[in-house]
């Protein structure tokens, strides 16, 4: 019972920044239908721009408060990483727009390629640790000498993505931008002729999809306190993993999925092997696009002749 | 309107001025943190921050320089020259067919002379490095190009997965060779049909799917494969990998400095070139093997099927072709010639690891295919020659030490300028280098089309 609840604990967090990922990589397959395959890398990146500032607002800075340093980071962070997706979709998917169906796929590939190789040339190949912060927690339960802990960090997690995905849902769901963005999801070229911009639409759905992926890296580099440049490629995946679980295209189902993926990984890590871990989560994948292509939210894809 | 202005006075200046300084403002933002600070660790194993500013500045004064010369000369003298050459058309001219007709006859001499060419330059020892990096790396990735091409060009199913098959045959080879003491001959199509039968496998629950969520199973099986290698390690050692694995003998005869070692029985003196050189025409006759049974399957009818599967699968269906099977066979031959090469890569390495076999290799193998113009056997062959041997060449760039001081690594920059110029090349030639294609079956005359007429699959 002490370790369901801890690996619940454990798993919920876990799944949090996996949710936080798949948004980007449901909304962008909703709207132009593409696996952004750099997604993870973006995360990855935005993780180590909130290192350097984390550390140039504390050690060169010499900020004290931990909480005010990590806010002020997450918005840097969301802030930088914004304008590179912005950058990358300008640069390397918008010429291929209208192009045949592989070339943004293999246009994404190089790109996350070039990310993940460019912050191993400009960062180094080692591990970047940082010092432990936010340490400590709050005791839930305390049986058989097995302490349930809820850390503050994971408190801090749960928080931020609540916080965050609420706001997330009111930009979609209320304002005209969240109804451009269905309209262009919907039918890009009606969208298009009664005046959606839709260049500037899906731009801004990059643009928010990085940004989550910001605040997931922030949250990633706090939790973990540590982060490598090979670091994108496995959460990406995941991250996908969770989007298609929850059926692609759909924001809800991205974060059911997200938890859903962050729970089967601490589970399976907690009572079978933590070796197989990753197996578990791509087996998933496997499984799910087979049986369940549609996912769990999604509507089911039908191929008209 | 203000096109025609742009004609008569040449390009804007100050609106290019404008648009340097904003890409100059926009590239501080994405160079600034991660070029300009770097995180180093130092003696006391803390993390802090150092700043770069000056490789910054030079960054963004390239970048800003960079743009607004586009803008200036480059996009304005590419636009009159559209202008002058008018519309494209959809066949290919005289000369480029011609071109065409020749290039792969007179590459195929040149190939089988290369090692002769390299060695009389440079002599045995010289010639190691230009056979071995050069010639063997790159025509192992021409067979793996060839061989997705099956699957990806032909078939029309994306593969994101494929290294798993090439793993499969270089574990193949290395362990049954180091326990049973089997010989190359004998597991290189064992290898092929283990590799295929991992195809069959790995087919079977996928054939329902169709395009990006093909391309995800298929990566997921492949990390899925190398995941086991690395934890299953009673059998494969987990990730310190097999080593010692035995090396290739020819009609029994080792390439080795022992008594009745190819040298002493030529009375040659003694070098390792002997053996990369004969690796190299093993590895060439294996890759025409690939080449020549693609060419020779697209005239038989399960090549015709591929094909048809390609364009459109539902009228194939309707049309009485057996999907399940069609896909089943491409999938089975594009992983045997995997295992080929697998196996032929555990024996020149002499050490298999499942590092050799991440996701970026499929990635190198799938873009080496999309590049070259899927379905073009010239184009994947020039692609990987462009993408490897250009990747390389790299490691030969020792002289920019002179220029960049000694800390200077170029060898770094290899994957980094690969992914730029997948991005680049998308950009350039979405249609990959060989932009045309031969049709396999024609009405009355045979004609070189272009290559936006042939769909890419959608499963």
């Amino acid at each position: 019972m002490e370790v369901f609840l801890q690996q619940l604990i454990n798993g919920i967090t876990l799944g949090s920044i996996y949710g936080l990922i798949a948004i980007g990589y449901t909304m962008v397959f909703g709207i132009i239908g593409m696996v952004n395959f750099a997604h993870g890398d973006v995360f990855m990146t935005s993780a180590f721009i909130a290192l350097i500032f984390l550390l140039v607002l504390t050690t060169v800075l010499g900020m004290s408060s931990m909480i005010l340093a990590l806010i002020i980071v997450m918005v840097i962070a969301m802030v930088l990483t914004s304008l590179m997706s912005w950058a990358i979709e300008r640069v390397a998917y918008r010429p291929l727009r209208g192009s045949f169906r592989l070339a943004p796929l293999i246009s994404a590939i190089g790109m996350s390629i070039v990310l993940s190789n460019f912050v191993q040339v400009a960062q180094g190949p080692r591990n970047k640790p940082i010092p432990p912060m936010l340490s400590g927690g709050i005791e839930v339960m305390n049986s058989n000498n097995f302490a349930v802990t809820l850390s503050y960090k994971q408190i801090l997690i749960w928080v931020v993505t609540a916080v965050l995905l609420a706001g997330f849902w009111y930009l979609v769901q209320k304002t005209s931008l969240g109804r451009a963005q269905r309209a262009c999801e919907q039918d890009r070229k009606m969208a298009a002729l009664l005046g959606v911009n839709v260049d500037r639409t899906i731009s801004l759905t990059f643009v928010m999809g990085a940004a989550l992926a910001a605040v997931a890296g922030t949250l990633f580099l706090a939790y973990y306190g540590v982060v490598n440049f090979s670091d994108g490629f496995v959460p990406g995946v995941k991250a996908f993993t969770a989007a298609v679980l929850g059926g692609i295209g759909s924001l809800p189902g991205a974060v059911i999925g997200g938890l859903l993926i962050g729970l089967i990984e601490t589970f399976w890590s907690g009572y079978f092997s933590i070796d197989y871990k990753d197996v578990a989560a791509f087996s998933i994948l496997a499984i799910v696009l087979i049986f369940m292509p549609q996912g769990l939210l999604g509507r089911p894809e039908v191929e008209k002749v | 309107m203000a096109d025609a202005i742009a004609k008569r006075h040449g390009p804007d200046m100050s609106a290019a001025v404008k648009d340097a300084l904003l890409s100059g403002l926009i590239a501080l933002g994405l160079f600034g943190p991660l070029v300009g600070l770097r995180t180093e660790q130092n003696m006391r194993n803390e993390l802090v921050v150092q700043g770069r500013w000056g490789l910054l500045a030079s960054v963004i004064g390239v970048i800003v320089v960079g743009r607004f010369l586009l803008l200036t000369l480059v996009w304005p003298a590419m636009a009159a020259r559209k202008e002058r050459a008018g519309p494209a058309s959809e066949t290919p001219s005289a000369v480029r067919q011609a071109v065409s007709r020749w290039f792969a006859p007179t590459s195929l001499v040149f190939l089988f002379l290369y090692p002769v060419i390299i060695v009389s330059l440079l002599g045995f020892q010289g010639s190691l490095k230009w056979v071995d990096n050069f010639g063997i790396q790159i025509l192992i990735y021409v067979m793996l190009g060839w061989g997705l091409n099956i699957v990806v060009g032909l078939a029309g199913l994306l593969d994101l997965g494929y290294v798993a098959f090439y793993a499969v045959g270089a574990y193949s080879y290395a362990l049954l060779s180091s326990h049973f003491g089997l010989s190359f001959w004998i597991l290189l199509p064992m290898a092929g049909i283990f590799a295929a039968l991992w195809g069959i496998l790995l087919g079977f629950p996928v054939l329902r799917l169709r395009g990006d969520y093909l391309a995800i199973v298929t990566l997921a099986f492949g990390e899925i494969i190398r995941l086991v290698l690395i934890n299953w390690r009673e059998l494969t050692n987990g990730s310190s990998g097999i080593s010692s694995i035995p090396k290739i003998t020819l009609f029994g005869i080792k390439f080795d400095a022992s008594p009745d070692g190819f040298a002493k029985i030529m009375d040659l003196p003694i070098s390792s070139a002997y053996y990369k050189i004969f690796l190299y025409y093993l590895i060439l006759l294996l890759a025409l093997l690939t080449a020549f049974v693609t060419i020779r399957l697209r005239k038989l009818p399960v090549g015709r099927a591929w094909e048809a599967l390609r364009e459109d699968e539902i009228a194939c269906r309707s049309l009485g072709i057996n999907t399940t099977n069609t896909k089943l066979t491409a999938f089975a031959l594009g992983a045997m010639f995997a295992g080929f090469a697998g196996s032929f890569f555990a024996a020149r390495q002499g050490f298999v690891s499942p590092e050799s076999f991440t996701f970026m290799e499929s990635a190198i193998i799938v873009a080496i295919v999309v590049l070259g113009g899927m379905g073009s056997m010239v184009g994947v062959a020039l692609a990987a020659v462009a993408m490897i041997g250009g990747t390389e060449l790299l490691r030969e760039l020792a002289f920019l030490k002179t220029i960049f001081g000694d800390n200077f690594n170029p060898d770094q920059f290899r994957m980094l300028i690969f992914g730029l110029a997948m991005v680049g090349i998308m950009i350039w030639k979405p249609r990959g280098f060989v932009s045309s294609r031969e049709p396999t079956i024609f009405l009355a005359e045979r004609k070189t089309i272009s290559g936006s007429l042939v769909k890419e699959g959608h499963g």
